[in-house]
């Protein structure tokens, strides 16, 4: 297993119950991550979108995520 | 200049940035707060960013928007934390040398920024609270 520490706003943050919490993941890749998170949070299935970022940048699903890597969930965002 | 603040944004200052001696036209759009949503009473709206993200995510709607229009200059702020009904929410200036650059430049980047840029907004009513768009829409009688 790997572990990931996670950034959360907006909704998230009130599904995961913080701003920040340790996720457990079988792989290192954005989609093993989002597996894991939608297995811990099945409330997050249900938001319109769910994007990965990682190191402030949206993340594509292969991309591999490394120790010491920022990562942040973006569900749908509504600025301006 | 792209400034994600808590304090109120000087619509003036944001305008000035923007400004150049070599422009013929500034736009500005000046987002505010409504006092209405879905029939209902807005008390308050709660703004959030992930700050690091969005500054870089606003840059990158600038560099696009200045491959396509002949921007002369340009300014973005967008405030978060607590606002209140009729506060102005965000503030995109551009300058171009003609103004139909300047109309289609703006409208650009603060299109974009709604799409692109972390930054979420949660609506306070009188009976609860609600992050604006976060779930699919629901039929009324579902």
């Amino acid at each position: 297993m790997h572990t990931f520490r996670v950034k959360a706003f907006g909704i998230t943050k009130d599904i995961l119950g913080g701003k920040e919490m340790v996720i457990e993941a079988p792989g290192v890749t954005v989609a093993d991550l989002r597996s894991a998170l939608n297995e811990k949070y099945p409330k997050l299935t249900g938001l319109r979108s769910l994007f990965i970022a990682v190191n402030n940048s949206y993340a594509a699903e292969t991309a591999e995520i490394r120790e010491g890597d920022e990562i942040a969930l973006i569900p749908p965002v509504s600025g301006g | 200049m792209i400034k994600i603040t808590e304090k109120p944004i000087d619509v003036q200052k944001v305008i000035d940035t923007a400004s150049s001696l070599n422009a013929g036209a500034v736009n500005v759009f000046v987002g505010t707060v409504r006092n209405n949503a879905h029939g209902k009473n807005v008390v308050w709206l709660e703004y959030e960013a992930y700050e690091t993200m969005a500054v870089g995510e606003i840059r990158k709607i600038i560099d696009d928007a200045s491959h396509r229009w002949p921007l002369l200059g340009w300014a973005v702020s967008h405030r978060i934390g607590t606002l209140k009904p009729g506060e102005v929410a965000v503030a995109v200036a551009v300058s171009t040398p003609h103004r139909k650059d300047s109309f289609e430049a703006c409208q650009y980047i603060i299109d974009t920024l709604k799409v692109k840029v972390p930054i979420w907004k949660k609506e306070v009513f009188e009976d609860g609270e609600e992050w604006i768009s976060a779930h699919p829409a629901v039929a009324v009688n579902s």
